[in-house]
C-alpha cells in the first residue's frame, strides 16, 4: 500500500495522529489550542517518542473521542508523561488476567501444571481484555506456509527474512501473518487518578 | 418543548442496562432506520472510565476510603453504577444494591422507603429501590447528553422519546414505581412496553417486511426470555381481523426470579464440592473464600457456555486465581465436564417433563426473612408448561385452538422466539423446544416452529427502539393492553369471627386488556373516605380472568385465578370538607398513554366541577 501523493504520507497521518491523540487526552493546553477555531501552531508541540516505537496504525472509535473531550474539560496539569496510555493497558490486563502478577512470579520452582493454571488465568482473562479494547486482523490474509509474491514491500507491513536480496517483486513463503490493529478503544483515567498504581494494595477489613 | 430528535429504547434489566436508538425520519414513509446501541461510559475499575454496551445493574455506595467516584460530567460523586460497582459487589458485598428490579417489583416491602442494600453497614445511606432505579435512569441519561447530546438541550435525553421497557409480568404498582423512578431521573417522554413484546419488536424489525412470511393469521407466537435475574413469558397471537393481520398479546407468565445467574451459581457450587473432594482425598483440605468463590462463579459461566455452544468439546478446565499477589502457586484448577454441565444446567433447569407438570411450591416458612421471593422451583419447563395451561382459553374466541371440539389443555404455541443471554445455547433452545413439541403432541397439534434471527443480548433494547419508531410511523403493532385485570376489596359486613377473615368481594375497576388512552368509570360498589385520613383498600389482579367487565363483583373465584397485591390507598385533602367526615366516592380507571394503570376516586357530591383524587397504588407492603 503506498500512500497517494498527498501532504502527507499515509504512515505519517497515522503516526501524528497517534501521537496528537495522547497530546490531546493528556495536554489541556494544547488540546484548547487545537479545538479553539483560530489554531495555533500545534505541530511545533508534537512530542517525541523514542525512536523505536511502533506506530500502530490505529482508528479511533467516536466514542472515545467524546470521552476525551470531556477529559480535556477538566484540565489537567501540562506536560505529563505519555506513559498513562501504557499504564492504563497494564492495569487492565492486570485486572482482566493478572497479567503484571504473573510476569512478577518466580516460576522456575513450579512444576509445569502449576505454570499451566495459571496461565490458563492469565489468558482467559487477557485475551478477553484484548479483544474487548483492540481490534486486530491479520496484515496478510493468507495461511502461514503459503507462498506470497509481494510486488512491493511495506517496510511498517511485512519483514523480508532468509535470503534478502535483489529487487521485487519477491516471493517467498508467509511464516507469520503480522497483526494489525484495526481499532484501539482505551479506557481512560478520570482527572486525579494515579496512572502509576496498576492495581490496588487490598487490604481485607 | 421542541420535537424529539431520536427514539430511544431503554432495556432496564435486572442485572444489565442497555440502551438503542433511532433517528427519527423526518418522512414517515421512509424505511425506519436500525437502532443502534449507545455505549455507554462508566467507571470500570477505580478511576478508570470506559465505554461499553451494557450497564450491570449494580449500585455501589462509595466508602470513604475510596473517594470520589468521579465520571466526566460529575467529579464528586459519592456513588458507582456500572461494571466498576459490579466489581466491587466482590469485594465489598455489603455497600452493593444487586436485582433492584426484583425489589422493584416485591409486593410486601414498601418500595418507596431507603431498604437497600439490605443488611448494609451503618455508614451506608440506604436507597429505595425506586431510587435505585432511578440512579441506573440517571446515568444512562448523563452517559446519553454526554455522548450523543454533547450540551445541546434539544438532544438530550429528557427531550427525546423514550420507550422503556418492562417485564410483562410486572403488575399496575411496578410499573408506576418505574415511571416514577424515569421521572425523577429527568425523562418527561415515556412509554413503556413489555420486555418479550421488545424481543418481538427487534425480530420484526430485523426481518424487514418478510416477517409475514414466518407469522401468519392463526400462528401463536411464545416469547421465552431467560435472562441473568429472571425468565419472562408471553404469548403473541396473529390474528386475522377484517383481512388485516393483527398482533396480539394474549398471556404473560408470572414473574419468576430465576435466571442464568443462578444457573451459574449451582455449577460453581458442584465445581466447589467435586474441588473440595479431590483435595480431601489427596490429603489436604480445602475451603474457597468468598473471592474464589465468585472467580469459581465466572469461570463457571466460561464452562457453560463452552460446553453448552460446541457440543463437541468434552470438558472445559476451570482455573481460579488466589488472592494474593502469588498466582502461580495459588491457582486452584478443575475441571467441569459434559455430564456435569448436562447434569446441572440442562437436567436441572431445563427437565423434560409433561405437560402436566407444575412448578413445586414449598410452603413459606413462618418467618421469612426480608428478602427476594425467589422461585422455588428451578425447572423453567415446568414453569412454561404452567403458563401454557393456565392460559388454556386464551385464545377461545378465535384462531384455531379451539376448533377440535374437545376444550384445549393448553395454549398451543405455534411459533417460539427465544431472547435472553441464557438462551444463546442451541441445546437449551433444542430442549425447550422438544417439550414443547411434546406437549402439543399429547394435544395432537403440529410441531412449533423457531423464529431465528435476534441478538439474544441486545434484543429488548433494539425492539423498544423500534417500538419508539413504529408508534411514529407504520410499523406494525403488537395490541395487549393491560395483562391483568384489576379489583378493590370490599370487606362484607358481618360480625368478627376469631381466626377467620371476613369474605371479601373483589370489585373489577379495570378489565384485562383494558387499552392504553381509555378510561372506565366503575359503577357500583360506593367506597367511603375519611377527609384527612389515609384509607388503605385491598387490591387484587388476576392475569387469567379476561371476561370480567368492570364494576363485575366477583364474591368467589378459584385459588391462585386472582392474587392479593400490595394495598392501595386514597389520601383526601381537606379542602373544603370537614376532617372526618366520610365522603362516598366511586372510582375511575384509566390506562395513561405512558402504560401506567390510573385509579382515581370521584366524589359522588362533588365540591367542585372534574373534583377527582388520585388513588396511589403500591403504597406499602402488606403482611
Amino acid at each position: 500500500m503506498v500512500p497517494p501523493v498527498a501532504p502527507l504520507p499515509f504512515f505519517t497521518r497515522l503516526w501524528f495522529a497517534w501521537v496528537v491523540f495522547f497530546k490531546v487526552l493528556f495536554d489541556g493546553v494544547f488540546a484548547a489550542k487545537v479545538s479553539s477555531p483560530q489554531l495555533g501552531e500545534p505541530t511545533g508541540e508534537a512530542p517525541k517518542l523514542a525512536e523505536g516505537d511502533k506506530p500502530a496504525p490505529v482508528v479511533v472509535e467516536k466514542v472515545v473521542e467524546k470521552i476525551v473531550e470531556k477529559v480535556i474539560e477538566a484540565p489537567r496539569p501540562a506536560g505529563p508523561p505519555p506513559t498513562d496510555a501504557a499504564l492504563q493497558l497494564l492495569a487492565l490486563f492486570q485486572r482482566e488476567g493478572r497479567f503484571v502478577d504473573f510476569l512478577e512470579e518466580d516460576v522456575a520452582s513450579f512444576s509445569d501444571a502449576d505454570i499451566g493454571a495459571a496461565a490458563r488465568v492469565v489468558h482467559g482473562g487477557c485475551r478477553k481484555a484484548l479483544r474487548e479494547h483492540v481490534k486486530l486482523e491479520p496484515v496478510r490474509g493468507e495461511e502461514e506456509g503459503a507462498k506470497v509474491t509481494l510486488p512491493e514491500v511495506s517496510p511498517n507491513e511485512v519483514k523480508l527474512t532468509g535470503n534478502v536480496q535483489g529487487k521485487g517483486p519477491h516471493t517467498g513463503v508467509l511464516r507469520h501473518r503480522g497483526w494489525r490493529a484495526v481499532t484501539v478503544q482505551l479506557p481512560s483515567a478520570v482527572a486525579g487518578h494515579d496512572a502509576r498504581i496498576v492495581a490496588q494494595a487490598e487490604v481485607e477489613l | 418543548m421542541s420535537e424529539p430528535r431520536y427514539v430511544v429504547g431503554i432495556d432496564l434489566g435486572t442485572t444489565h442496562c442497555a440502551v438503542a436508538y433511532a433517528p427519527i425520519p423526518a418522512d414517515d414513509a421512509a424505511t425506519p432506520p436500525a437502532p443502534e446501541m449507545l455505549s455507554i461510559p462508566q467507571l470500570v475499575a477505580q478511576g478508570t472510565i470506559d465505554a461499553r454496551e451494557l450497564l450491570p445493574s449494580f449500585f455501589y455506595v462509595a466508602h470513604e476510603s475510596d473517594g470520589a467516584q468521579a465520571l466526566p460530567w460529575d467529579e464528586s460523586r459519592t456513588y458507582v453504577v456500572g461494571e466498576h460497582a459490579r466489581a466491587r459487589g466482590v469485594d465489598a458485598p455489603a455497600r452493593v444494591i444487586a436485582s433492584a428490579k426484583s425489589w422493584l417489583c416485591h409486593p410486601s416491602v414498601d418500595r418507596r422507603s431507603a431498604i437497600l442494600p439490605p443488611g448494609a453497614p451503618e455508614d451506608v445511606e440506604r436507597i429505595s429501590p425506586v431510587e435505585a432505579s432511578w440512579r441506573y435512569l440517571e446515568h444512562l441519561i448523563e452517559a446519553w447528553d454526554h455522548v450523543v447530546a454533547k450540551g445541546d438541550p434539544d438532544l438530550a435525553l429528557a427531550k427525546q422519546s423514550v420507550v422503556l421497557t418492562v417485564p410483562a409480568s410486572f403488575d399496575a404498582s411496578a410499573r408506576e414505581l418505574t415511571t416514577e423512578a424515569a421521572y425523577a431521573a429527568g425523562l418527561e417522554d415515556l412509554t413503556l412496553l413489555e420486555e418479550p413484546q421488545a424481543a418481538f419488536y427487534a425480530w420484526l424489525a430485523g426481518k424487514g417486511d418478510a416477517w409475514r412470511k414466518d407469522v401468519a393469521a392463526g400462528d401463536v407466537v411464545l416469547v421465552v426470555d431467560v435472562g441473568g435475574g429472571t425468565s419472562d413469558f408471553s404469548v403473541i397471537a396473529a390474528v386475522d381481523k377484517g383481512g388485516e393481520l393483527v398482533l396480539e398479546r394474549v398471556a404473560v407468565g408470572d414473574h419468576i426470579l430465576l435466571g442464568g445467574d443462578n444457573m451459574d451459581m449451582l455449577l460453581a457450587h458442584i465445581v466447589e464440592q467435586k474441588m473440595v473432594a479431590e483435595a480431601e482425598e489427596a490429603g489436604r483440605t480445602l475451603e474457597l473464600d468468598r473471592w474464589q468463590r465468585i472467580s469459581l462463579q465466572h469461570a463457571a459461566r466460561g464452562a457453560k457456555e463452552k460446553l453448552l455452544g460446541d457440543s463437541k468439546a468434552k470438558s472445559a478446565q476451570i482455573a481460579i486465581a488466589g488472592k494474593g499477589s502469588k498466582l502461580v502457586g495459588g491457582t486452584l484448577r478443575t475441571e467441569v465436564t459434559r455430564e456435569e454441565v448436562q447434569q446441572a444446567i440442562v437436567d436441572g433447569f431445563f427437565p423434560v417433563v409433561d405437560s402436566a407438570a407444575r412448578p413445586a411450591v414449598r410452603a413459606r416458612a413462618a418467618l421469612t426473612q426480608l428478602g427476594l421471593p425467589y422461585a422455588q422451583d428451578p425447572a423453567v419447563t415446568k414453569h412454561l408448561a404452567a403458563l401454557l395451561a393456565r392460559h388454556a382459553d386464551a385464545l377461545s374466541a378465535g384462531g384455531d385452538a379451539g376448533k377440535k371440539g374437545k376444550a384445549p389443555k393448553m395454549l398451543r404455541p405455534t411459533r417460539i422466539l427465544f431472547n435472553g443471554g441464557v438462551m444463546k445455547s442451541a441445546l437449551l433452545r433444542e430442549r425447550v423446544t422438544g417439550c414443547i413439541d411434546a406437549w402439543l403432541g399429547e394435544e395432537g397439534a403440529g410441531e412449533a416452529r423457531v423464529l431465528e434471527g435476534a441478538d439474544l443480548d441486545l434484543a429488548v433494547a433494539r425492539g423498544a427502539a423500534a417500538y419508539g419508531l413504529a408508534r411514529r410511523g407504520r410499523g406494525v403493532r403488537i395490541r395487549g393492553g393491560t395483562a391483568r385485570a384489576y379489583y378493590v376489596g370490599i370487606e362484607g359486613a358481618v360480625p368478627a369471627v376469631p381466626g377467620m377473615e371476613p369474605p371479601v368481594t373483589a370489585l373489577c375497576v379495570a378489565p384485562f386488556g383494558m387499552e392504553e388512552g381509555t378510561s372506565a368509570d366503575v359503577a357500583g360498589g360506593e367506597l367511603g373516605v375519611v377527609v384527612g385520613e389515609r384509607v388503605n383498600f385491598r387490591f387484587f389482579g388476576s392475569s387469567v380472568r379476561r371476561k370480567d367487565a368492570v364494576g363485575a363483583a366477583i364474591e368467589r373465584w378459584k385459588k391462585d385465578e386472582i392474587e392479593e397485591l400490595a394495598p392501595i390507598e386514597v389520601d383526601l385533602p381537606a379542602e373544603g370538607r370537614a376532617k372526618g367526615d366520610v365522603v362516598p366516592v366511586t372510582l375511575r380507571s384509566s390506562v395513561t398513554e405512558v402504560g401506567t394503570l390510573l385509579l382515581e376516586a370521584v366524589p359522588i357530591q362533588p365540591k367542585k366541577k372534574d373534583e377527582r383524587w388520585k388513588v396511589e397504588l403500591s403504597v406499602r407492603g402488606g403482611d
